[in-house]
């Protein structure tokens, strides 16, 4: 016993010294190569006599594991020391740049178009849509605006042909005709696109975006045009309420038709929506004229629904802070960075409609 | 419609606050656009006496005048006016006053060295009268004691602008507008008192309404007044004007102007004496020309309504009357014309020769049948009071009649519609104050459209009358269901979404640009389609539509990088056209990318942006869109405007279908002929309308997942092959030999030059081979190694490099 116990005290002390890998390399050896010190006592367990022979086995294991153990701790304890001094000399600047990447952006009337139509989605309207060029039909004629109606002036037309039968469609609305003609009621959709006018000064584009809104059912009033409306722009601006007014106007296309205006407010040269005792105009909206209906051979003794047309532009502008409507259409890589939209920010129902 | 509370109590007996006027009126739909005080400012034109004139030093036609304002008050102003003189009474403004008519605003100025304090007004500046030549002549027994006191007198009310809608021709009159009020509870309207002309004269010139096709003429009313003396109006009258903001010209223009802005009546004032013979309302005839009023020599096409006489064209029916036949300060004799034009004619007319009057405002939205004699003795009588005269009886010549409008209306539609409900009793109050005639039968209201509501044909307009009267705020909210049948977007919708988020993610940002484009840039772009011209474009620069949407990409392209910047991606989504007709139209995605990739990284090497980045946004666009990249095929023929050796077009399949996209680089010579300072220009086209809708749903589209864990081996291939022998057909080969075994084929290598013969290429491939059923023995893998040499060498004539 006191011959292992020796062995094992002067290795321990010779591992206590400050040793290179060699060195302990060699210590191993000593203790465990072919004719390690360690190694030999355990060929002279057989010649131990019985009696003995079991506490002499346990005591040597036990000294053992305790070099080995303590071998390997100084190894792990040297190389750790090399890896760090190697990792020392390793480090770089962290706050050099990181690899460039790009970022692009969704335009704000992309957006407001998804935000429009998640919000609808969830009141049961499907998306519908219609070619830019139209004909003087469907742009004017079948929505109660025959020719020389003096309303087709509020409405400065651009035309490809000289007899004024094709134009570029100066509304949404004759999306509503060709839905009707297309399919049979009850309709509940929404149409955004593209519209034009040949109007073009501060606050007017030769070409905007609208969205149109078409319901009808056996039974859809005005009070049913008020509620969607109502909701419409509460989810759309995020707002609990909304200070609405509905104003009578006249569109051929509807009757009874109003122009729907929002309370707003300037608070440190910020638009505020929904509160405030001004008032800003919208949208156009109404019951769908009986004219209409007959000219989609829609029965208006039987059916009967709204219709609207809201500035797409326009509702961007107000809820993102945007004041020049011509900068839409600029491209100025500045302007579409700074109102642009992450392509990953999806309008939807159950993360929100903007971050 | 320009109006003042003023003028409406002329109408109307009201005593409440204007706000609650501005507010009912916006209520009714009689929207107030503005509101303007134009009295405000006013207060600062004082009346003046000039106390002494000097000639200017420095210029021979100003004078240097001392004006006296009272109170030993003695300002110095610098006038040109000839008629400034010492002891004139004149119209004073200082500095900080705002000049009337050109809406300036005065200051302290230098005229020639000379510091002049404020200005000496004319009349015109005033807006009070034409009269430019010199300032304004005060009556010094008038005026004599009010130096310095202000010159207006009261405050005019408040100048109201309404926006009437178009079916609204009743409230282009004051009258009609205090009607409205009247019904919705907004005080009460005033009975009319005019007198009728009660005459023994007969009106001596004959008038004769011509039968023929298309007469825009139904009724020609005419009165005439002899012996009258044309003079100034009165202040009243002038007064009344210049509230709506008017200006007065002499008393008889005045009046019918009155007239037609207080009843809605377009009148027109003939000097009688200036007619030859008779007034003969006719349609015109080719090349017929005539003066108007407002100076231009007009040339008329057939089927114009005109007054005439024997001489010819005195003017255009309810547009515009003409010069021979105006009345002057000198006029004796007039003739009063009241008439009945039909909208359609006037519009046809007015729009071809471009003319907008007051007068045709009015008659093609469509004045009252029924107003004609109102309007006659309306003014005669004013004319009769304020320029003496004799009046005639009324003459009325007619072709057709006004027929009455019954419309039969059943009370409980208007809660169909509306929603809510109001009693008959309150229907039948609103409606008689709104001028219906009503006949209560069993069911349903039997009513009589009142002469001046054209727009009123059918049951809904008596609805919309009826709620709009009631008031709009009585309209019950019904919220929406939550409920939907019906997918909101379908298949190619939701495809346009999805293309349109996924290339944003790629870094480039979206443009939104006009549907049409300068043609000197879409030539560039419009290959054999045919040009789509605007007819009347906004500018020339925007006179078609356009066939390609890089016409506009690389137009704004080129104007980011002249405004510095260097690199930059832009796409958009949109429409671009193929013919004039509807439809004919597609939807392209269209991406354009320019400068360099990691300009001036510390990090990593900068390059310019090539051919094969704009491949990978394609590709990768359309493989995130659900496309199998393994079933593409490009070529490369692409279309002129990209370069011809670097741009290729993609098929989602092989042999099936049109051009999913084009993608290259743009033109060099499309790029100098622009201009665009980019060191490398690379674009691309995703024809959405050639992109096949995948049939399944994503749901459906996952195919068995089944993987392989047997051993897999990696083999490298180079083959020299013809030079004119595509990659992608040696892949295609590769792939095709055994689909079981061979998975990833990656193209590592390319190269041409030294030790390749000419007109040969070096392509190194790496092959992966790996078997989903077992270890493959160095026997199997010697096997497919030979059969792929083999078989690339049988096929594309390559040979094996050793």
């Amino acid at each position: 016993m006191s011959e292992i116990k020796n062995i094992r005290d002067q290795f321990i002390s010779k591992l206590e010294n400050d040793l290179s890998i060699d060195q302990i390399n060699e210590i191993k050896t000593d203790l465990f190569g072919k004719n390690g010190l360690i190694s030999s006592k355990f060929k002279t367990i057989g010649s131990i006599p019985e009696t003995d022979r079991k506490k002499f086995a346990s005591d040597l294991n036990q000294v053992k594991d305790e070099l080995q153990n303590l071998i390997t701790s100084k190894i792990n304890e040297i190389e750790g020391k090399k890896i760090n001094e190697k990792l020392e000399k390793e480090k770089v600047d962290i706050t050099l740049p990181e690899r460039p990447f790009v970022r692009g952006k969704v335009h704000p009337v992309s957006q407001t178009i998804d935000e429009i139509s998640s919000i609808f989605s969830e009141i049961g309207f499907s998306v519908e849509e219609g070619p830019d060029v139209e004909n003087e039909y469907n742009n004017f004629t079948a929505l109660n605006t025959p020719d020389n109606h003096p309303a087709r002036d509020m409405h400065d037309t651009f035309y490809l042909d000289e007899n004024k039968e094709v134009l570029l469609r100066t509304h949404t609305s004759p999306v509503q005709i060709r839905t009707m003609l297309k399919d049979k009621p009850p309709f509940k959709i929404i149409a955004p696109g593209r519209t034009y006018r040949s109007d073009s000064d501060q606050t007017h584009a030769p070409m905007f975006h609208q969205v149109e809104g078409l319901h009808i059912d056996t039974n859809i009033n005005m009070g049913h045009l008020k509620g969607c409306l109502n909701y419409f722009i509460k989810e759309f601006f995020e707002v609990e309420k909304i200070k609405m007014r509905f104003r009578p106007s006249h569109f051929p296309f509807t009757e009874p038709s109003a122009e729907v205006d929002i309370g707003y407010e300037i608070k440190d040269g910020k638009i505020i929506i929904g509160e405030g005792d001004k008032w800003l105009e919208i949208l156009g909206c109404g019951m769908v004229h009986p004219n209409v209906l007959k000219n989609v051979k829609v029965d208006p003794s039987k059916y009967q629904g709204y219709a609207f047309g809201i500035g797409i532009d326009r509702l961007a502008m107000l809820k993102y802070g945007i004041n020049d409507l011509r900068a839409f259409f600029d491209c100025d890589y500045r302007w579409l960075n700074h109102f642009g939209f992450d392509p990953l920010d999806v309008p939807s129902n159950y993360r929100g409609l903007s971050r | 419609m320009k109006i003042t509370y003023d003028w409406l109590k002329d109408h109307l007996k009201i005593s409440a606050k204007e706000d609650k006027l501005l507010e009912k009126l916006t209520d009714i739909g009689l929207e107030v656009e503005s509101i303007e005080n134009l009295s405000e400012g006013l207060d600062l034109f004082r009346v003046a006496k000039i106390i002494k004139t000097e000639k200017h030093p420095n210029a021979d036609r100003l004078k240097v005048c001392d004006v006296d304002l009272g109170n030993n008050e003695i300002k110095k102003v610098v006038c040109g006016a000839a008629n400034a003189r010492e002891g004139l009474l004149t119209v004073y403004a200082p500095p900080g006053a705002i000049i009337p008519k050109n809406k300036t605003k005065l200051v302290v100025a230098k005229i020639r060295d000379v510091t002049s304090y404020g200005m000496l007004c004319s009349e015109s500046e005033l807006n009070l009268s034409d009269e430019s030549d010199g300032i304004t002549e005060l009556s010094s027994l008038k005026y004599a004691k009010n130096i310095g006191k202000s010159y207006f007198s009261k405050p005019s009310s408040n100048l109201i602008d309404l926006s009437i809608t178009p079916n609204r021709p009743d409230c282009l009159g004051v009258r009609g507008i205090a009607r409205d009020l009247s019904a919705a509870g907004f005080g009460n309207l005033k009975p009319e008192k005019d007198k009728k002309i009660k005459s023994n004269r007969k009106q001596t010139l004959k008038v004769k309404i011509t039968k023929e096709k298309n007469q825009g003429c139904f009724s020609f009313g005419s009165c005439l007044i002899t012996n009258v003396k044309n003079t100034e109006s009165p202040q009243w009258l002038k007064d009344k004007l210049i509230s709506i903001g008017q200006k007065p010209i002499s008393a008889i223009v005045d009046i019918t102007n009155y007239v037609m802005i207080d009843i809605n009546r377009p009148l027109h004032a003939y000097d009688a004496d200036k007619i030859d013979k008779g007034i003969i309302v006719r349609n015109s005839k080719s090349g017929e020309e005539f003066t108007a009023l407002d100076n231009k020599n007009y040339k008329l096409d057939d089927e114009m309504c005109v007054i005439s006489d024997n001489k010819g064209v005195l003017g255009l029916g309810g547009i515009i009357g003409g010069t021979r036949s105006g009345t002057e300060l000198d006029t004796i004799n007039v003739l009063l014309e009241s008439a009945y034009f039909d909208p359609r004619s006037i519009r046809k007319t007015a729009k071809k020769l471009n003319i907008d009057t007051d007068a045709k405002f009015r008659f093609e939205r469509g004045i009252d049948q029924l107003s004609i004699e109102d309007g006659l003795n309306k003014a005669a009588f004013l004319i009769k009071e304020i320029c003496g005269g004799e009046i005639s009886k009324i003459d009325i010549q007619k072709i057709e009649s006004y027929k009455n409008k019954i419309i039969k209306f059943e009370p409980k539609t208007f809660e169909k519609i509306t929603g809510f409900k109001i009693s008959n009793k309150e229907m039948i109050i609103i409606l008689e104050k709104l001028g219906f005639k009503i006949k209560k039968e069993k069911k349903f209201f039997k009513l009589l459209v009142p002469s001046w509501r054209p727009d009123i044909v059918q049951e809904i307009d008596i609805v919309e009358e009826l709620v709009r009267i009631s008031g709009y705020e009585k309209i019950k909210i019904e919220n929406p269901i939550k409920e939907r049948s019906k997918n909101t977007l379908n298949q190619t919708q939701k495809l346009f979404h999805f293309l349109q988020r996924a290339v944003a993610s790629k870094g480039y940002l979206e443009a939104i640009t006009w549907s049409f484009t300068d043609s000197k840039y879409n030539d560039h772009f419009k290959e054999t389609n045919k040009e789509i011209k605007i007819v009347n474009p906004i500018s020339s620069e925007l006179g078609v539509l356009r066939n390609s949407i890089f016409s506009n990409l690389v137009m704004y392209m080129s104007k980011n990088l002249d405004r510095g910047i260097k690199d930059l991606s832009i796409f958009e989504i949109g429409p671009i056209f193929y013919g004039s007709k509807p439809g004919e139209q597609n939807t392209v995605v269209c991406g354009l990318s320019a400068g360099k990739k990691s300009r001036l990284s510390w990090i990593e090497q900068e390059r310019n942006i090539d051919v094969f980045d704009i491949k990978r946004d394609v590709i990768q666009t359309l493989v995130e869109a659900g496309y199998n990249a393994e079933k593409f095929y490009i070529d490369d023929e692409s279309p002129n405007y990209y370069h011809p050796g670097k741009s290729g077009r993609i098929f989602l399949n092989k042999g099936k279908d049109n051009a999913a996209a084009y993608f290259g680089e743009i033109h060099p010579n499309i790029i100098k002929t622009l201009d665009i300072k980019s060191e490398s220009l690379v674009g691309f086209e995703i024809f959405l309308d050639n992109l096949k809708l995948p049939k399944k749903s994503l749901k459906d589209q996952k195919t068995k997942y089944s993987v392989s864990d047997f051993q897999k081996s990696e083999r490298d291939f180079a083959f020299i092959v013809d030079k004119k022998i595509s990659v992608q057909d040696i892949v295609s080969v590769i792939s095709n030999i055994d689909k079981n075994l061979i998975s990833n084929i990656k193209v590592f290598d390319v190269y041409e030059g030294d030790n390749i013969p000419e007109n040969q290429k070096s392509v190194a491939v790496s092959v992966t081979i790996q078997s989903l059923e077992k270890t493959l023995t160095d026997n199997d893998l010697e096997k497919t190694n030979n059969l792929i040499i083999e078989t690339v060498e049988n096929k594309t004539g390559a040979k094996i490099r050793s």
